[in-house]
């Protein structure tokens, strides 16, 4: 075998291409089903959820069993779903942006990746161990997840611990990739937002997943070994517990946004066939956003007792994160402006997002309030909030960014009437789902609970029938995933009329090895 | 050419990234010191101070105001004690130092110890309410049945600003007789 041969040889053969592979794009695909299976086993936990309050009363499930399904739905949307599919995008397209050959780091990508789907067994399988699984909500606040929770915690904690190494090893990834593979002539300021936003998405990875690694191992030690860190009565403080998990918890819902305004920001100028409007202000906002993010952790816990001038900081910290974030809704509305608009799927899910996440974003300067939020705390307000900019937020952009890049990944174009079919049944299923938990928050009904006063039921019933009408519309998303894979109308190189990248120049489907030797740097060009 | 510097490129940057995961990890557990620091110097979150406060003699006692205390007092759980001040509330002049005493009894049929733990509202005061002599200074071990009257002597700072007229202390009855050092002590006997 020469040298040359081995050096272009394709995919390994069985299942050893999948399990040893050191390919950006295997991992990519990877990471990509792994979050799409686990963004089915969360939906199905949310209907589980939604099934039950469909009507006042008890019906299908215990409440036991009911907070177990809201914390393994958080929890494994969370982690499960939206952070890996943001990994496997920047898997998938970075190197093909920056016109790199693979990762920096290949084999560790390999092990950040396999060792997600272990993580997520021990999870799930809490569910069936005595006791069941955690019951204490996706933030696990102490005391009630280590004095009062179930024996499972334990495999709880080591899967986080899992997880968190597999996050840190991606951004390191992703960090060594972009600051060291890019092709020459690809400077910082010529990177696509997408790579932008992911290298500031790595960097809070790696400020703030340690943290919950740390706050977990405290845990265990308060539940195995005697210690008080968040128990009272040794000295410890609850309150603790929720400084540091926010700590990190406010940064990890920027960790979910952040690649979304990178995907948002590259679909857009592609089918208003103009250039992004105001790329350095984007790039500064969305670090801007990264640093607010760190000082602003304790809107989660007003209600705790903080002093006035606390409060006050953390109401107007929170407050100023909605300038650069409106910085980048301008922007790209000022980009469609006057552009040669069509509305392919992908970009009908770009849309839906600026529109939609703006409705999270208002939602969440209402919730900044410190006085109003002593009454949205901890009711359906607050989860209305986070699922409109999570689901037409994080996920509309991922779902986005699969039909924009499926054509370079399959070669083959996607059905774009069932993509659309998709897109609408998405779009009214997701507000029918969200848009009454605004009131029914408003009106005082709490979070967490199985059974509700009897004035909820209305908009409980429409919640739920959008629900199950958003959950069956994804059957559609992934028919229409396989049905590409399989075969479809070839796909070009440029794919898109208007699509400008470095990933628009090889061919479709995107060779198992791209940029061996760097592209032409004429091909950079300025965003 | 850039990829050919790559790999060593690669090591300085991994390491330092590790370096910086090692250093947030640390971190993390740093905060819980810095917590209590923060809390003890600005009496946030009602944190009280936990040793005997040295009553001067002759302490200026400002004797223009009078200040209401109230107290209470709760156990934690299921803990089956019975926990109750001898008065819910006194009116008290800052500086003076006045003396209350909590009853406990054991309702179970076993040796407990108790803790009890202080707080106080509004945050503001909790830097101000002084305790000489507080039961919650020491474990509390009661055989099964024992009642036991435990004193608490206080006084407020007269440097308590003048817009607080009224403060809560609260105490919180924890069950640590598994973790007790006392306990252990008495049976290794």
């Amino acid at each position: 075998m020469s040298a040359a041969h081995d050096h272009h040889h394709g995919p390994a053969k069985g299942i050893s291409r999948w399990l040893f592979t050191t390919n950006h794009k295997d991992i990519g695909s990877m990471y990509l089903w792994f979050s799409f299976a686990m963004f089915l086993l969360g939906g199905t936990f949310a209907l589980v959820i939604r099934a039950e309050l469909f009507q006042p009363g008890l019906q299908f499930v215990e409440p036991n069993f009911f907070n177990q399904m809201t914390t393994m739905h958080g929890l494994i949307m969370v982690f499960g779903a939206v952070m890996p599919a943001f990994v496997g995008l920047a898997n998938w397209m970075i190197p093909l942006m920056i016109g790199a050959p693979d990762m920096a780091l290949p084999r560790m990508n390999n092990w950040s990746f396999w060792i997600l789907p272990f993580a997520f067994a021990m999870m799930v399988s809490t569910l069936f161990m005595e006791g069941g699984g955690p019951n204490f909500g996706w933030t696990f606040y102490a005391p009630l997840s280590t004095t009062y929770g179930p024996p499972s915690t334990t495999f709880f904690i080591f899967a986080v611990h899992i997880l968190g190494a597999s996050s840190i090893m991606g951004a390191i990834n992703v960090i060594a990739t972009i600051l060291n593979m890019r092709a020459p002539g690809m400077t910082l300021m010529k990177m696509p937002l997408f790579v932008w936003t992911w290298l500031i998405t790595a960097y809070l990875l790696i400020a703030v997943m340690p943290v919950l690694a740390g706050v977990v191992t405290m845990m265990l030690f308060d539940i195995h070994f005697g210690t008080a860190f968040f128990d009272a009565a040794g000295g410890g403080d609850p309150v603790l517990f929720q400084h540091l998990f926010w700590f990190f918890g406010h940064p990890e819902v920027y960790i979910m946004i952040l690649p979304a305004f990178g995907i948002i920001s590259a679909i857009i100028p592609t089918f208003a066939r103009k250039r992004l409007f105001g790329y350095d202000s984007m790039v500064y906002a969305t670090a801007s956003i990264a640093f607010l993010s760190f000082i602003v952790w304790a809107h989660h816990m007003f209600t705790v007792g903080m002093p006035l001038a606390g409060q006050l900081f953390f109401m107007y910290a929170t407050m100023l994160i909605a300038v650069p974030t409106g910085v980048k809704v301008f922007n790209w509305v000022a980009t469609m402006f006057r552009g040669s608009m069509t509305f392919e799927t992908p970009m009908l899910f770009a849309i839906a997002f600026v529109v939609l996440f703006t409705i999270g974003g208002f939602t969440g300067v209402m919730l900044a309030i410190t006085p109003v939020d002593f009454q949205y705390h901890d009711t359906y307000f607050v989860v209305a909030h986070f699922h409109y900019v999570l689901v037409p937020g994080a996920v509309f952009s991922i779902m986005a960014a699969t039909y924009y890049w499926l054509p370079k990944w399959t070669g083959y174009m996607y059905d774009e009437t069932l993509g659309k079919l998709h897109f609408w049944l998405s779009f009214i299923g997701v507000n029918i789902l969200f848009f009454p938990q605004h009131f029914l928050g408003l009106a005082g009904m709490p979070r967490r609970i199985p059974d509700y006063a009897l004035q909820f039921a209305d908009f409980n019933w429409i919640s739920s029938v959008g629900g199950f009408l958003f959950g069956f519309s994804q059957l559609i998303l992934l028919f229409v995933i396989i049905k590409c894979v399989r075969g479809g109308k070839k796909a070009t190189a440029q794919v898109w009329e208007g699509a400008q990248g470095l990933e628009w120049t090889v061919p479709s489907p995107a060779p198992y090895h791209t940029f061996e030797t760097p592209p032409d740097p004429t091909l950079i060009k300025a965003q | 050419m850039k990829t050919d510097k790559a790999p060593s490129k690669n090591k300085t940057l991994v390491t330092k990234l590790l370096f910086s995961v090692v250093g947030m990890f640390a971190f993390g557990f740093a905060l819980v010191p810095l917590y209590d620091v923060i809390c003890d110097i600005t009496g946030l979150n009602g944190n009280t101070n936990n040793l005997a406060a040295q009553a001067e003699a002759g302490e200026i006692i400002d004797e223009t105001r009078e200040v209401t205390v109230q107290f209470i007092a709760r156990e934690n759980g299921d803990m089956d004690w019975g926990f109750v001040p001898s008065a819910t509330q006194v009116r008290v002049m800052p500086g003076d130092v006045n003396m209350i005493s909590y009853k406990v009894t054991n309702n179970t049929d076993q040796v407990m110890v108790g803790q009890a733990i202080p707080s106080v509202a509004p945050n503001a005061a909790a830097g101000h309410l002084n305790k000489v002599e507080c039961f919650c200074f020491e474990e509390q071990i009661l055989q099964p049945g024992e009642s036991a009257d435990m004193p608490l002597r206080f006084f407020v700072d007269p440097a308590l600003p003048a817009e607080i007229s009224k403060l809560t202390l609260s105490y919180t009855l924890y069950d640590i007789t598994e973790k007790s050092s006392k306990l252990k002590a008495i049976a290794a006997r």
